[in-house]
């Protein structure tokens, strides 16, 4: 199973670096969002700091929603995920493997621009390292959740914003706890709400390692029997 | 009839048309049942209930507000629990249930969102604000409409039925985090006072007016889910007949 595993793994990856598309235009999107905000808001450099960790995350996760269609679209389209659903490895490590390809080709990369975008927010040096720890946390959640929209509007025509509203409600913990553990250390809060947040944070994390294939699994049953 | 299981007895309502003749006779009597519970109700809330020592006669509007909350909840649990029976029982009649229980539910959330804003104002001088409950019962909103959206965008009934079951099941950990969040965090609104693990704190000239309000908007629920049920399965028929006639 490994094998499979490893496999499909790969495909993933060299899809996703050869077509394109998919790790660049997230982080292209990332920084036009960041970009926008000072416009929006007004440039005064107090108030951008003060959201910046807020914003930033928001950034991310608007990014993220983006790219969630790329995960079982293509494949449904040209038949690949019926064979991969008929195969020995079992859907849910198939989903596994989607999701893990997901966030080294798009959560990553999104993760690294963000310290950097944060300059753009007047973020303070200080916080980069909490900010980067709790996005390296939230990440993978980010896209093992978002294998559930993914799987279950699969095949819909006009689905991917569909795809983004349904995710949304499950993204909300981890923007909750990912800004408070990432802005609780540059605000001057006691020592514990920043663990506690990042504790949280982790929690969400590890849930949605199980929950996230399990329903995708379930949601791509659903779609295409 | 006693001496049938719980699962035969659940298997007499797996038939539609079963199911059609004993709603059909249940929804009358139910809807006045319900007529009655929230005129008693609301004749003891409005009339005869005390006011409030602080909020004086605004407090009345929690005989609307919570009574909506709790169906709110309760909506979303039957809502899932149906999903649950849809996918592992596979009951014919369950995936129908769920569908027709989400814009009840919804509308008691959206009721509950609006009439907690309209007593939020006098009471905390804000509309709205971003504490533990309010923020969870926003997301029971976004799921409740995450949910309908699926099944109006998914075309074919039983690939909707199987998709939108996995999606109402994955938010199901909402409803404890919206029961709990006045204990787990520090929030402007305030904490339980009916259910709670030493009994109620509200005295019983309220509880009773807010008793028989809950109980009335539960025999709604009820009536109105029985109602949109009917209208589905005729519903279907007619797509089943309309197929069979583009067929023919």
């Amino acid at each position: 199973m490994m094998r499979a595993f490893k496999a499909l793994l790969a495909r993933d990856l060299r899809l996703a670096t050869r077509v394109g598309g998919g790790g660049g235009m997230a982080v292209f999107f990332f920084l036009v969002v960041v970009s926008i905000v000072p416009l929006g808001i007004g440039p005064d450099l107090n108030l951008l700091a003060m959201v910046a960790p807020g914003m930033l995350w928001v950034g991310l996760l608007l990014s993220a929603l983006l790219t969630l269609d790329r995960l079982f679209q293509a494949d449904f389209e040209d038949g690949s995920l019926d064979l991969l659903m008929t195969g020995d490895l079992p859907l849910e490590m198939v989903v596994v493997a989607k999701a893990l390809s997901h966030w080294l080709t798009t959560g990553l990369p999104l993760v690294v621009a963000a310290p950097l975008l944060g300059l753009l927010l007047n973020l303070d040096v200080a916080a980069f390292p909490p900010l980067m720890f709790a996005m390296l946390i939230g990440a993978p959640a980010l896209s093992f959740l978002g294998t559930i929209g993914a799987a279950l509007t699969v095949g819909v025509r006009r689905g991917g914003l569909l795809a983004s509203l349904l995710v949304m409600p499950l993204y909300i913990p981890v923007l909750i706890f990912g800004v408070g553990a990432a802005s609780a250390a540059v605000a001057g809060m006691p020592e514990g709400v920043a663990a506690q947040s990042f504790g949280l944070l982790a929690a969400v994390g590890l849930v949605s390692l199980v929950i996230g294939p399990v329903a995708a699994a379930a949601g791509l049953r659903a779609n295409l029997r | 009839m006693s001496m049938l299981s719980a699962s035969q007895r659940l298997q007499t309502f797996a038939n539609p048309t079963r199911f059609m003749a004993l709603s059909g006779r249940i929804v009358g009597p139910l809807a006045i049942v319900s007529a009655c519970l929230l005129g008693a109700g609301l004749y003891y809330a409005l009339f005869d209930s005390p006011p409030d020592y602080q909020q004086g006669d605004t407090v009345r509007i929690m005989y609307v507000h919570v009574p909506s909350a709790w169906l709110a909840m309760f909506g979303y649990m039957v809502m899932a629990g149906a999903s649950a029976m849809a996918l592992i029982f596979r009951h014919p009649l369950a995936d129908v249930c769920a569908k027709s229980a989400a814009p009840i539910g919804a509308a008691f959330t959206f009721l509950a969102l609006v009439t907690g804003s309209l007593w939020g104002k006098p009471m905390w001088g804000t509309w709205w604000v971003w504490d533990a409950r309010l923020t969870s019962v926003l997301i029971l909103f976004f799921l409740y409409l995450g949910y309908i959206a699926l099944w109006t965008t998914i075309e074919e009934p039983l690939r909707a039925a199987r998709a939108t079951a996995v999606l109402a099941l994955v938010g199901a950990v909402n409803v404890p985090v919206i029961h709990y969040s006045v204990v787990w965090w520090n929030t402007l609104h305030q904490p339980a006072s009916v259910f709670r693990l030493d009994g109620p704190s509200i005295a019983s000239s309220m509880l009773v007016p807010l008793a028989l309000m809950a109980l009335g908007f539960t025999a709604l629920f009820i009536t109105l889910l029985l109602v949109r049920m009917r209208a589905e399965i005729l519903r279907r028929r007619v797509r089943s007949l309309l197929m069979a006639r583009a067929r023919a």
